[in-house]
């Protein structure tokens, strides 16, 4: 097998070649964590704590007849149970969503859907909490229930939320992009216009840590201390400062180790706020940590996007344009996690990689009995929906006209010289150079050969797939003028701190869970001050910490923090330069940078390093005018415009004739961040997102029967890849630096979510050619290849 | 609910304490013990974020009863290092990026090491199979399967070719705390 990546030598094996900046290094991280010492929330202890535990929704849909927590109370245990009664009373029952719904916090009215939150028990421990659950008697008289999206505008559909006033229907919302008329004409003289449903199945992150809060309120400062497994803990500090009306000073979010976040934990869950008032109750610290059903249950799905894609192009394979009706199902309450101008994310980005004519799409979303969610799963807000749709329909296309789908592709990319790129709904890509990356993939696979192999094997009637995918993100959300989360605009602070002694401290305005925070933004200020990165401690996830700004999701934290973390390297860069142009005894004009140091223009023997230079910041002499001291400084950056990684994909699959079981052989996944801080680091987060595709494709989904039961609420039935089912990646890279960033970084971390389902699925719809099939919808299980094989391919709802 | 006595080794020390006997010794490890690098990730033995090893052999402490473990030897994520020496699997995960979030890493590692125990060069599908009874949301495997195999590569550990880590472990890394007659709260 071919692997162009190559991975560099291991500098703590003491190679000569260790960078100071950017490169492989190993990770800050991993001392604590390899030594079963990373600290993570279900690992605090607070003295005097108590436990609390959530009764749920047996049903979708029903109104609440009454509670009874009598039993559960006499519990020589149970310190408190709170219904939402309870709540209404404190003005806590119903919470606003990040998409400016609310989300009741406990039922007062009636159950929206199966998993919801009905009462919290605190007690002494956990299992005297769980034990009190079942002491409480609830009533309930059911109703029929909302399952599929299609029937959710029926006139005879019931209503679901019959608490918002004026409400008459389940729809929540219709948004369009584009041109419709210029689309509609293109569409109208096109020589072929291809259309397909394409359904994009609910599924779930499944952080392997599930969701939890530690709630400390203190009566008598007034204080509140949550320690949370938030991905955006200023985010959160804002929100509840609204929802539970303490004020923000008073209220300190704690975002300690997070076992993977993926779109998960952006949110704020009843649990949260349920720990806090019981913390408030009580007057003891209260911990909540949910268990893996009801992680998956009732906290926030993905995807769930039913798209009519259509396609035109002209006989010889020039791709005019794209048009596509999205219905959306949003569940019970719209809690989807997106900007407010953008109620589907940036789903408008489907033109993916094409220079096209004309685009249009419209998304409608409804409610459904179901939980809330929508973005989550590293969907770079609705971009896995988008270049799954486009990366479906050239290749259908390309089926249609016979045509190669890497050719077809090819033919029509944005070329290198096109960008900054207008697309026809609203973006402007800002570097690409995508059919250099197109032939490293192929080079790397062995193309040519690949489907040499394949027509072998198609004559001994074997399956074997190759699918092609090319997609291009949308990530680094964003300029603040267009961009905000309930009105807070999308901007990220940083603070740097240079210690007298020339180590640093630098502060983060986002929040790793996983993705390595702590060693690449060591190593953004490594090379722009030349501190080694060991010597770089980095603080992300508590708000009276760190600056203001809006957390780690959308791979937003090196495009927009990581520029951030440039600019305040570079500001103090500048600080330094006028210290030791006073402490050389020159002009500031006349000294040049070397990594690590000034020094005089012409005479390189006479500089100061950075840590001279720290010390004197802090020392006795005299500093030039209007510099007060010490080396640190602020700044919060506001983004021009979002990045655009993009990246080429090959899969091939085998398909076991008889059975329908699908096998990824191989994945070559090239992708393009522009500039690149640590290989290692991306490369791990390249294999993550791999392998979310293949979940996704071959196996996850979160399914309801028609009483609107939860069928994937276990790992029992919601299928996560091991490492059995997981081919070993072939990555490779090329690198087209964003002109805008500080560091020309783009990006990277959801891009191989984003990219692997289409590629996948296209190599199955290529494996299964033989038996006419053009497309079938995920998860492609082998009971659902099967049935594509057999002419009955179905949608998953 | 009455409560039983149990003791067990635990990383070469002694335990005991009184516990309800539906307790289960993922709980017993980390609330009674502080233990707090096992971890437990579903509700239903599929993720083996708990995994510990019962007298060498890995197991999913969140099936396990602690009263069951009474008697036997356990060897937690804590008891890895051994007298401020990286165990090779722990060095390994360091050197191939075999981790991100952490939270997979302690029970991937203990069954990394029994898997070594038993077949000190195995082969990539060797260690895929041992480990696929555990689930990692953020690497792929890929680098996981790399990191055991440094440590097979590298039986002597960290001391030999690799720089020490910076954080020294002190000896009460390993010990643990003194439980002896504590009240589990259960």
């Amino acid at each position: 097998m071919t692997v162009i990546h190559d991975r560099p030598g291991n500098p703590a094996a003491g190679d000569a070649d260790r960078p100071i900046g950017y490169g492989r290094i190993q990770r800050k991280e991993d001392p604590r964590f390899v030594r079963g010492k990373g600290h993570y929330v279900d690992d605090i202890v607070l003295p005097g704590m108590l436990h609390g535990a959530i009764l749920r929704a047996p049903v979708a849909h029903a109104r609440l007849v009454s509670i009874d927590t009598t039993n559960a109370l006499a519990h020589p245990k149970v310190l408190a149970v709170i219904t939402g009664k309870d709540l209404l009373a404190l003005n806590l029952a119903w919470a606003p969503t990040l998409s400016a719904d609310v989300q009741a916090v406990l039922v007062t009215d009636k159950v929206r859907f199966q998993g919801q939150e009905v009462a919290f028990v605190v007690a002494e421990n956990r299992y005297a909490a769980r034990d009190a659950l079942e002491l409480i008697d609830v009533e309930y008289d059911l109703l029929p229930p909302v399952i599929d999206a299609r029937k959710a505008l029926d006139p005879d559909a019931p209503l679901i939320r019959d608490d918002l006033e004026g409400r008459t229907d389940n729809r929540i919302f219709d948004w369009e992009m584009g041109d419709e008329a210029e689309t509609e004409a293109v569409f109208a003289a096109a020589d072929v216009v291809v259309a397909q449903e394409v359904v994009y199945p609910r599924v779930h992150p499944a952080p392997m840590e599930t969701c939890g809060a530690v709630a400390d309120f203190d009566a008598v400062s007034g204080k509140l201390t949550l320690y949370e497994t938030t991905q955006a803990p200023h985010a959160h500090r804002t929100l509840f400062a609204i929802v539970a009306g303490i004020p923000e000073h008073k209220i300190r979010i704690v975002s300690p180790d997070i076992g993977g976040g993926f779109g998960n934990k952006v949110g704020i869950y009843p649990g949260y706020i349920l720990a806090v008032v019981g913390s408030i109750v009580t007057g003891k610290p209260v911990k909540w940590v949910e268990d893996r059903s009801e992680n998956l249950m009732s906290t926030s799905f993905a995807r769930d996007y039913i798209m009519q894609g259509e396609i035109a192009a002209t006989k010889d394979g020039k791709i005019l344009a794209l048009r596509t009706s999205v219905l959306a199902d949003h569940g019970a309450f719209n809690a989807t996690a997106q900007p407010t101008k953008n109620p589907a994310g940036f789903f408008s980005i489907f033109t993916g990689s094409y220079d096209l004519k004309a685009a249009f799409c419209k998304v409608r979303g409804v409610y459904t009995n179901k939980a809330p969610g929508g973005v989550a799963y590293a969907c770079s807000f609705r971009v896995t929906e988008a270049v799954y749709l486009v990366e479906r329909m050239v290749d259908i296309l390309a089926r249609k006209l016979d045509m190669d789908p890497a050719e077809l592709r090819l033919k029509n990319f944005i070329r290198p010289e096109q960008f900054p790129y207008a697309n026809k709904t609203g973006w402007v890509y800002d570097s690409g150079n995508y059919e250099e990356a197109m032939r490293l993939s192929m080079k790397m696979a062995g193309y040519e050969e690949l489907r040499r192999e394949q027509a072998e094997k198609r004559e001994r009637g074997e399956l074997m797939g190759i699918g092609v995918a090319f997609f291009t993100e949308v990530v680094g959300a964003g300029p603040r003028k267009h961009f905000d989360i309930v009105g807070l605009g999308m901007a990220d602070g940083a603070e740097l701190r240079v210690h007298p002694t020339g180590k640093a401290v630098v502060r983060l305005s986002v929040q790793s869970q996983g993705q390595g925070h702590e060693t690449t933004f060591a190593q953004i200020v490594a090379e722009e001050l030349g501190i080694p990165p060991e010597n770089i401690d980095v603080v992300h996830g508590d708000t009276d910490q760190t600056p203001f700004g809006l957390g780690t999701y959308g791979s937003r934290s090196t495009p927009v923090s990581g520029g951030a973390v440039a600019l305040v390297a570079r500001k103090v860069r500048e600080k330094a330069k006028l210290i030791a142009a006073a402490m050389l005894e020159t002009r500031p004009e006349d000294l040049e940078w070397e990594k690590g140091r000034w020094f005089v223009k012409g005479d390189p023997g006479a500089g100061k390093t950075i840590e001279e230079i720290a010390m004197a910041a802090h020392g006795t002499m005299t500093l030039p005018e209007g510099i007060d001291g010490n080396l640190d400084a602020e700044v919060t950056y506001d983004p021009p415009n979002l990045t655009f990684p993009f990246g080429a994909y090959i899969c091939v699959v085998d398909i076991d004739a008889g059975t329908g079981h699908v096998k990824v052989r191989r994945f070559i996944a090239v992708d393009d961040c522009g500039t690149r801080i640590n290989p290692m680091i991306i490369e791990g987060q390249v294999h993550g997102g791999l392998t979310d595709g293949v979940g996704m494709a071959l196996m996850e989904i979160i399914e309801f029967d028609e009483a609107g039961n939860c069928l994937g609420g276990s790992f029992m039935d919601y299928l996560i890849p091991t490492a059995m089912e997981v081919p070993d990646w072939e990555t490779g890279f090329t690198v087209t630096p964003s002109p805008h960033h500080p560091i020309g970084a783009k990006g990277i971390g959801e891009s191989a979510t984003v990219g692997s389902p289409p590629a996948i699925v296209n190599a199955i719809v290529d494996a299964l050619a033989p038996f006419g099939v053009v497309h079938m919808d995920m998860p492609c299980t082998p009971a659902r290849v099967w049935e594509a094989m057999q002419g009955r391919p179905r949608p998953p709802i | 609910m009455s409560s039983m006595q149990i003791s067990m080794t635990v990383n070469g020390n002694e335990v005991a304490s009184d516990i309800e006997p539906r307790v289960l010794l993922v709980h017993y490890i980390r609330e009674v013990l502080g233990l707090t690098g096992t971890h437990w990730g579903c509700d239903t033995t599929n993720c083996g974020t708990c995994v510990v090893l019962m007298d060498g052999q890995p197991v999913k402490s969140c099936t396990v009863l602690a009263a069951m473990a009474a008697g036997h030897d356990i060897r937690t994520v804590e008891g890895l290092a051994t007298a401020g020496t990286l165990d090779p699997v722990q060095q390994g995960f360091m050197e191939e990026h075999g981790l991100q979030c952490g939270f997979c890493t302690p029970g991937m590692m203990l069954t990394a090491r029994a898997l070594l125990d038993k077949n000190p060069h195995p082969d990539d599908t060797e260690i895929r199979k041992a480990i696929s009874g555990q689930i990692c949301r953020c690497t792929g495997y890929a680098t996981i399967v790399r990191s055991v195999q440094w440590a097979a590569a590298h039986p002597a550990g960290a001391a030999a070719d690799v720089a020490a880590p910076d954080e020294v472990i002190e000896g009460t890394d390993t010990a643990v705390p003194d439980v002896a007659d504590t009240e589990v709260k259960a």
